[in-house]
């Protein structure tokens, strides 16, 4: 491993974070040429990646990176094998056809360059994701895909739609997130390591664990949220509110597959027992099936693709989860057939969009005249999603149902789930392609119709990247040889952990075998439920309705329900009584203290007192004098200015001992707090004296005391042990030598304890802008300084906003910050 | 709280609060004092000001609102933080530097740049707290 290399995939990983720093000034001066300055990010990820393909197609990998955290073990360390390859050559290569796309789609649009900016982040992170070989950094960058795609799936924020579905994609694909935290963790406490090439060994032992089904259900959760599955597939299709760059890009090689990358890497250690070979399949299946239904009903160009793109995913987890070498080889197909056809197909709907200003298919009729090119791509990627001869598609289709291992009719029965998981794929596969073929007639063929913008091909960036993806489609599917040895097999076995070798053909010998009979059958159901369509259609609306809610309506109903709750806790404990806060604080604080002692309770000895001398006694005598003022007084102003005296004789006290840094900053604290204190009163208009009836002074009185006393009683008790001294020793012998100072309370501040002061000056500059914050919501906004309305300055608006704020009632919030000052600063 | 005698001294006694306040700052390494007491001082000393001339006098003589004066404090003590990863010694490593004019010997420190962003940060947000509290106070 050489650091060349070290370097060279980092940044293959890390350069689109940089491209996205910058995009947005490249797109400031460029204007349209952004998206072609851009591309030539991911192009050249893509060349440099390519250079690794024939090394992994002799089934070895390459190892990179660099300490991270080196006190914990974690190394940003990147792991290149056939899978992890394919996919960020997917990543970069559709990616820089998409960026292209993205620049024409959105060009003239006033945040282009933030857009960019946002896609290359996404990239960055989808990269980073799977070259990982360190699983925090894959946690990290995981997260990372989540954040990027909440920022691109809300890029439209006015819109509300489009928010909400940012917020559900969050929502969902973040609480996966947590799960698959979770699981990485205990795979740590298991394996003592944080590198997925190193746990691959640790598989046998892990999967005889009685922790497996945890961990299982844990990466399991991450993945399935990640790759929309039932019951978490909604988020998907509502994703659909982001521009179609994003839906292309996210929705066929990247975000949704995520959690197919996961689950493939993560085979060998997890995969492969009754769970997973029970789980996988189940949930895979239903997603098909649901998704493909879903995708019946709707005539909206995106949603048919979205709802399409579940079932796909369905179909891959299905694949993974049956795990014979057929049906990996067939994962690993099908994982680019969808890759190629479903971003070529998003891309041609946002085209069609972009020309016709409608994606509603029933609005749509005879484009092929008009956008002759976009038809010829369109043409492509439906046959990809139908399975025809010569694409990726039909070579995945192959093999799919060479699951189904029979001789005789017998062994249908014997292996009845083998049989099921292709009677599923079948169906699927069929009302897949009734949706394509539904998208190629009703908006291709047929009479040209009027449409809200007039019909035209878009520009060059608009349909180069389906065209080339059909194009490299058709092609790979027919150089099926180097398919199967450079892609197919490698990335077969990186994720069987041993070697597959895929039997692809294309010739007439096939003809006759019964998986191609049960892919004739497919063509056949399929074109059957294209004809019944509208039928179909018209039965799954009226279903639904009379069904009533979904599973959309159920989030909101959490959601809001989650809302709600937070509320009522909140209200539950800020109720806004200021007297109830202190109330519990200090039987908190009183039982704190008393309740441990009350166990092994030994009355602390009184310590005999020294013979105090007069100017102690004195002190002593101002801070009687001062807390007897504060009892007696009759109005609040003097209680505090008496609170005062009493604190200056606390200060008098520490600087007479020894400690005048405590004693200086107790003065001022003590200052400080009367003036703000009384400051806030006079604001505040309360009255003059408190209202408390007989009862709530006795109850205020006996807590104090029962609080004092406790803390006396500790000090005494915690006095009576002797001081550990190691500690001042050190500060003592070292202050000088190493941090060149005499004050110890200081060198401690900023030097010992610096990272310690800064956390704490970071709190006091935040608690001073909350509480400006709530001093000028009481105040109908600043006057004056930062935030004052500029230009109206002059003194008298402010005095006329005065009547009104005098007016308003007064509430404790203010107080309640107020006094939360200066108490902070005395500890 | 305008009486001729307060009014009268409150600039005197400000300018010396403030002069005193830097030096609290400067020798707290050493003796007695630092940013925090320092910072306090100072923000004492804008409160009494606020208190005799009104608020807007004081926001002028400031130029820059106390709590940006507060967020630069932060700033620069996470910053002088850094300039110790120059040295390859980890984050807030106490650096120093002696310069010498003349026969005064004066020491640059890093801890210092830390407790002069300390002082910043305590005086800009006490007086930040202070003074718009004496706003409304004022505006009566």
């Amino acid at each position: 491993m050489s650091s060349d290399l070290d370097v060279g995939i980092t940044l293959a990983a890390l350069a689109p974070f940089f491209a996205a720093a910058l995009a947005p000034f490249i797109h400031r001066f460029t204007k349209s040429y952004a998206g072609w300055i851009l591309a030539v990010i991911p192009a050249s990820i893509f060349i440099y990646l390519l250079s690794f393909v024939e090394q992994m197609s002799r089934r070895e990998f390459v190892s990179a990176g660099f300490e991270w955290i080196p006190s914990y073990g974690i190394r940003l360390s990147f792991y290149l094998d056939g899978l992890s390859v394919t996919f960020a050559l997917l990543i970069s290569g559709i990616g820089t056809f998409i960026i292209l796309y993205s620049a024409a789609y959105l060009s003239g649009h006033k945040h282009l360059g933030r857009f960019l900016s946002f896609m290359l982040l996404f990239m960055g992170s989808m990269l980073g994701l799977v070259l990982s070989d360190n699983l925090i950094s894959l946690f990290v960058f995981w997260e990372l895909t989540s954040i990027t795609s909440f920022l691109l799936i809300g890029f439209d924020h006015v819109r509300q739609a489009s928010r909400r579905a940012a917020i559900q994609a969050l929502v969902i694909t973040g609480g996966g997130g947590l799960a698959l935290l979770a699981g990485i963790l205990l795979l740590h406490q298991i394996t003592n390591q944080w590198d997925i090439s190193e746990i691959f060994v640790w598989g046998s032992t892990i999967k005889e664990m009685d922790i497996y089904p945890l961990v299982l259900g844990l990466f399991l959760l991450g993945a399935f949220t990640k790759s929309a599955q039932f019951p978490f597939h909604f988020w998907l299709p509502n994703a659909m509110e982001a521009p179609t760059p994003v839906s292309a890009y996210l929705h066929s090689a990247t975000m949704v597959k995520a959690g197919i990358y996961l689950l493939m890497r993560m085979n060998p250690v997890l995969g492969g027992t009754t769970e997973w070979n029970i789980i996988l399949p189940i949930v895979g299946g239903f997603t098909l099936l649901w998704g493909a239904a879903m995708a019946m009903k709707q005539t909206d160009l995106k949603q048919m693709l979205a709802q399409t793109t579940v079932a796909s995913l369905g179909l891959l987890v299905l694949l993974i989860g049956v795990g014979t070498d057929a049906a990996l080889s067939a994962a690993v197909l099908y994982l680019l057939a969808h890759a190629f056809y479903k971003g070529a197909l998003f891309m041609v709907a946002g085209g069609v969009d972009h020309a016709t200003g409608t994606r509603d298919i029933t609005q749509l009729g005879g484009l092929w005249k008009v956008m002759p090119v976009t038809f010829v791509a369109v043409l492509i990627g439906v046959a990809g999603m139908a399975g025809v001869p010569a694409t990726v598609a039909f070579l995945a289709k192959e093999e799919m149902y060479a699951v189904l291992e029979v001789s005789s009719v017998s062994d249908l029965f014997e292996n009845w789930q083998n049989t099921l998981v292709v009677f599923v794929m079948l169906l699927g596969n069929a009302m897949m392609m009734a949706v394509g073929l539904t998208i190629l007639v009703k908006a291709f063929l047929g009479k040209l119709k009027t449409t809200p913008h007039k019909a035209h091909e878009g520009s060059l960036s608009l349909w180069i990247g389906a065209l080339v993806l059909g194009v490299f489609a058709i092609w790979a599917g027919t150089q099926i040889k180097y398919l199967g040895s450079i892609i197919v097999g490698p990335v077969a076995s990186s994720v069987a952990n041993f070697q597959i070798s895929p039997k692809l053909h294309l010739d007439f010998e096939m003809l006759t075998t019964l998986p191609f009979f049960i892919s004739t059958l497919t063509w056949v159901v399929g074109f059957v439920i294209y004809l019944a369509i509208e039928d179909i259609r018209a039965i799954m609306l009226r279903t639904s309705k009379a069904i009533g809610w979904t599973f959309d309506i159920l989030f909101d109903w959490l959601m809001f329900g989650l809302i709600k709750l937070s509320a009522a806790v909140t209200r539950f404990w800020h109720h806004g009584r200021w007297e109830l806060y202190l109330i519990v604080v200090f039987v908190g604080v009183a039982l704190a203290m008393a309740l441990p002692m009350i166990g092994n309770f030994n009355m602390p000895q009184m310590p005999g007192l020294q013979a105090l001398s007069f100017f102690e006694w004195g002190i002593f005598g101002m801070a009687v004098v001062g807390l007897s003022a504060v009892v007696l007084a009759k109005t609040r102003l003097i209680a505090i200015v008496s609170l005062g005296i009493q604190g200056f004789a606390v200060a008098l006290i520490f600087m007479l001992f020894g400690a005048p840094d405590l004693g200086f900053t107790q003065f001022m604290v003590e200052t400080l707090s009367v003036v703000i204190l009384a400051l806030v009163m006079t604001r505040l208009h309360l009255e003059q004296r408190d209202a408390r009836v007989p009862w709530e002074v006795a109850r205020d009185a006996a807590l104090s005391l029962t609080v004092g006393i406790s803390v006396t009683v500790l000090m005494i008790s915690v006095l009576q042990n002797p001081i550990d001294l190691r500690l001042s020793e050190f500060f003592a012998l070292t202050s000088v030598p190493i941090a060149h100072g005499h004050n110890i309370v200081n060198v401690i501040l900023v030097d010992y304890r610096g990272l310690d002061t800064l956390g704490e000056i970071s709190v006091v500059l935040a608690t001073g802008i909350a509480i400006l914050a709530l001093i000028r919501i009481r105040g109908g906004g600043p006057q004056t300084g930062v935030g004052a309305p500029k230009g109206v300055k002059k003194p008298k608006r402010a005095r006329k906003a005065t009547p009104a704020k005098s007016k308003r009632k007064t509430t404790r919030k203010s107080t309640k910050s107020a006094q939360k000052k200066p108490a902070g600063q005395s500890t | 709280m305008k009486t001729l005698i307060f009014r009268t001294i409150a600039p005197t006694l400000t300018a010396i609060m403030v002069v005193f306040s830097i030096f609290v700052l400067l020798r707290g390494h050493n003796e007695p004092g630092g940013g925090f007491i320092g910072g306090l001082i100072a923000a004492s000393a804008i409160a009494i000001y606020g208190i005799a001339v009104g608020v807007r006098e004081v926001r002028k003589a400031l130029v820059v609102d106390p709590i940006s004066l507060a967020g630069f404090g932060v700033f620069i003590a996470g910053f002088s933080g850094l300039l110790s990863l120059g040295q390859s010694v980890p984050y807030l490593t106490g650096l120093w530097g002696y310069i010498s004019i003349g026969a005064t010997k004066i020491t640059i420190s890093t801890p210092m740049i830390f407790d002069i962003g300390v002082y910043f940060a305590v005086v800009g947000t006490i007086s930040a707290v202070a003074l718009a509290l004496e706003e409304g106070d004022v505006d009566k």
